[in-house]
């Protein structure tokens, strides 16, 4: 690795960075996307998974023919993880993105280009 | 459970030889596909350098969307495509259930792991591990865990085999197998020596394609025959089962509880393997490595969108297949061929196409094995050459060309444990070790890789506290469980259904077959504590560097060597 800096300076340009608005918002950003999104699909898996051990009765309701709810609510588990997976692309090229090459440029300032 | 064959003779019933279509045939499709990927293999491998980079990740030069097929052909494993299908058959909707927990998985891969990942390592998961910790305690650590998880998943695969050619080649003796398995071992060895991560890549491409196209077309095939719909295709499965006299409803198989709704134990075995199922996936090594084969996060990003389509419409199509071969195949015959549900799908294809369809079948599956254990090789000798041999042996000094010749070596002794342990696990009942690898991936690397990506404090001695305590606690907990020893005898063959089939050898004290619901918070846990216990204070500048090139990519340029 050939460094365009001493490392000493370097660190000290990461953590400004890292201190920089800029960077602070970008990192608030992704949190406050990732964390409630996995907090809500991880929870919505367990129940189902909890339903599926503890209450077999309501799963096994018929709805059309014999399609149940069970059947039911595990599709809706793959509709779930497709419209997450669509949801969270659009937000990261959309938001994240923009920001993220931002940071990248500025950090090249501080230290000097890819290495 | 198998009924005798004259209860059943409006079944398509099988030669005595218990192997359907013409080996021929099977053999035919196989050498195909062997040869096309062979060389296609030595093509892409004929312009590339002799880097690390090149050998590990293919030089970082694949687009997102060829990575994300090449993860599916890596992921979508001949548990999952033979097993699924073949649980969904048997204990029909609690065998869907585990298609489920693999998919959802994907998402903590997407939101949490694969971007951060790509922008903060190189070539292995000890890259991002070691990042901002002590390098040699914690490689070395990592390391360990990488070749635990690759291993039990590599020798699930192998073992599988067996029963493969038994049901495929009409090769029955134990000695013939072995000669199979090993010209298995050899071919992957072949492509990995050959084509490095590129080749092996292809491979992977290739198969996924072919797979799910197969799939595809079996589930349209069994749709057509039930007009399209899917209620249809569930009640012939209930139908069949009840025209066979299953020792259970056979409404159940529409329910879940069939195989984890027995009592309290089995439920709460069944969330033990769910965590592991949702949390495993993004802490398989051979998965994280993939990331490193694109050049940025945003190509990892979409690596992950291609996964996860492609991934959910193979499982739907599972879904039809299982319960088709249920209506189809029926259990019983299901039951009494050798592979028993990993035969459902092989017996649906052979049922609606004859032999050439299930020839086509049958390639896919070895295709399947070749691929996957193809990946896991060059995990394992990239985790042996750059972890071990050079970071922690040689203290990081050891030239390109050195530490790309110890993955060599380290490639072909993968190969020869691979075939040894696929000969030596030949018809034993090891399928749990895929349950163990992701539960050892759940709790032994997946805490270790958040605390890594998102925790400041984060220290040396949690991440070994975590990667160690996670390791040997599922490892323990899976020793002494009742899949080891001492599950009752069948009352008809005196057998015990443990992998120690001798009844009267009983050491477990673990109710659980799956250790994920104690070993996975116990490894966050202990990284947490290991963390705040450390005497050494978190190394804050390493940290900034950490996190601001995870974030924006900066020093994250693949395809440039060192």
């Amino acid at each position: 690795m050939s460094a365009t800096r001493p490392p000493a300076d370097r660190a000290a340009a990461y953590a400004a960075v890292q201190r920089s608005p800029e960077f602070t918002e970008l990192r608030s950003k992704l949190h406050r996307f990732v964390f409630p999104t996995t907090a809500f699909f991880l929870a919505w898996y367990f129940l189902y998974v909890l339903l599926a051990a503890f209450a077999p009765g309501f799963m096994s309701t018929r709805v059309v023919g014999n399609i149940n709810i069970g059947l039911i609510f595990g599709l809706l588990q793959f509709v779930t993880t497709f419209a997450i997976t669509i949801a969270y692309i659009r937000w990261a090229d959309r938001q994240f993105d923009p920001r993220a090459a931002e940071i990248h440029t500025m950090v090249e300032r501080e230290i000097g280009g890819d290495y | 459970m198998a009924l005798p064959q004259t209860l059943v003779p409006a079944l398509p019933v099988l030669p005595a030889a218990s192997n359907v279509g013409n080996p021929l045939i099977n053999i035919g499709i196989f050498a195909a596909f062997v040869v096309v990927t062979l060389i296609v293999v030595i093509r892409v491998s004929a312009h590339g350098k002799k880097s690390a980079g090149e050998y590990y990740t293919g030089g970082a030069a694949f687009s997102g969307k060829q990575n994300g097929i090449a993860i599916a052909g890596d992921y979508l494993s001949a548990a999952s495509f033979l097993g699924i299908a073949g649980a969904i058959a048997l204990q029909g909707y609690d065998g869907f259930l585990y298609s489920i927990g693999f998919l959802v998985a994907w998402l903590v891969a997407l939101l949490l792991v694969a971007e951060l990942l790509r922008n903060t390592g190189r070539f292995t998961m000890a890259d991002v591990l070691s990042f901002r910790l002590r390098q040699r305690p914690v490689r070395l650590a990592a390391a360990t865990s990488t070749l635990a998880v690759s291993f039990f998943y590599l020798l699930a695969q192998m073992a599988g085999a067996g029963g493969l050619v038994a049901l495929l080649l009409g090769i029955n003796s134990q000695f013939g197998q072995s000669i199979v398995i090993a010209v298995v071992g050899l071919l992957m060895m072949l492509y990995v020596l050959i084509g490095g991560m590129k080749g092996t890549t292809w491979v992977q491409i290739i198969k996924a394609c072919l797979l799910i196209t197969g799939a595809g077309l079996i589930t349209l095939w069994t749709l057509g025959k039930f007009g399209f719909n899917l209620s249809s295709v569930m009640q012939g499965a209930v139908d069949t089962a009840a025209a066979e006299k299953v020792k259970f409803d056979p409404q159940k198989l529409l329910d879940p509880g069939l195989r984890y709704g027995k009592d309290l134990t089995t439920k709460i075995d069944f969330i033990s393997l769910s965590m592991a199922l949702v949390l495993g996936t993004a802490g398989l090594p051979h998965v994280l490595m993939r990331f490193y084969t694109v050049p940025t996060s945003k190509e990892a990003r979409k690596s992950v969108e291609w996964a996860i389509w492609l991934i959910g419409l193979f499982y739907l199509f599972t879904l039809v297949i299982g319960y088709g071969a249920g209506a189809l195949v029926g259990p019983t015959a299901i039951n009494s061929a050798p592979g028993k549900a990993n035969a459902a799908a092989p017996l649906l294809a052979f049922h609606l196409g004859g032999s050439v369809m299930l020839g086509i079948i049958a390639a896919i599956a070895f295709a399947t094995i070749l691929a996957v254990v193809a990946g896991l090789t060059i995990t394992t000798s990239a985790t042996f050459a750059h972890d071990i041999y050079n970071m922690v042996i040689k203290r990081g000094t050891a030239t390109q060309e050195e530490e790309v010749k110890m993955a060599r070596f380290a490639a072909v002794g993968g190969s020869i444990i691979a075939i040894l342990g696929g000969i030596l696990a030949n018809g034993q009942n090891i399928a749990f070790l895929v349950a163990l690898a992701f539960a050892v991936a759940a709790s032994a690397n997946l805490p270790t890789i958040l605390y890594s990506l998102f925790w400041k404090n984060f220290t040396t001695r949690g991440a070994l506290w975590s990667i160690y305590g996670g390791l040997i606690s599922s490892l323990v907990l899976i020793i002494f469980s009742p899949v080891v020893s001492g599950k009752p005898a069948d009352p008809k063959t005196g057998l015990s259904p443990s992998m120690i089939t001798d009844p009267s050898i009983n050491f477990h004290w673990f109710p659980l077959e799956n250790p994920g619901i104690i070993s996975i918070p116990l490894a966050f846990l202990l990284g947490f504590l290991g963390s705040k216990l450390d005497k050494e204070k978190p190394n804050e500048a390493k940290w900034a560097e950490m996190e601001v090139r995870s974030l924006s990519g900066h020093g994250a340029g693949g395809a440039i060597d060192h």
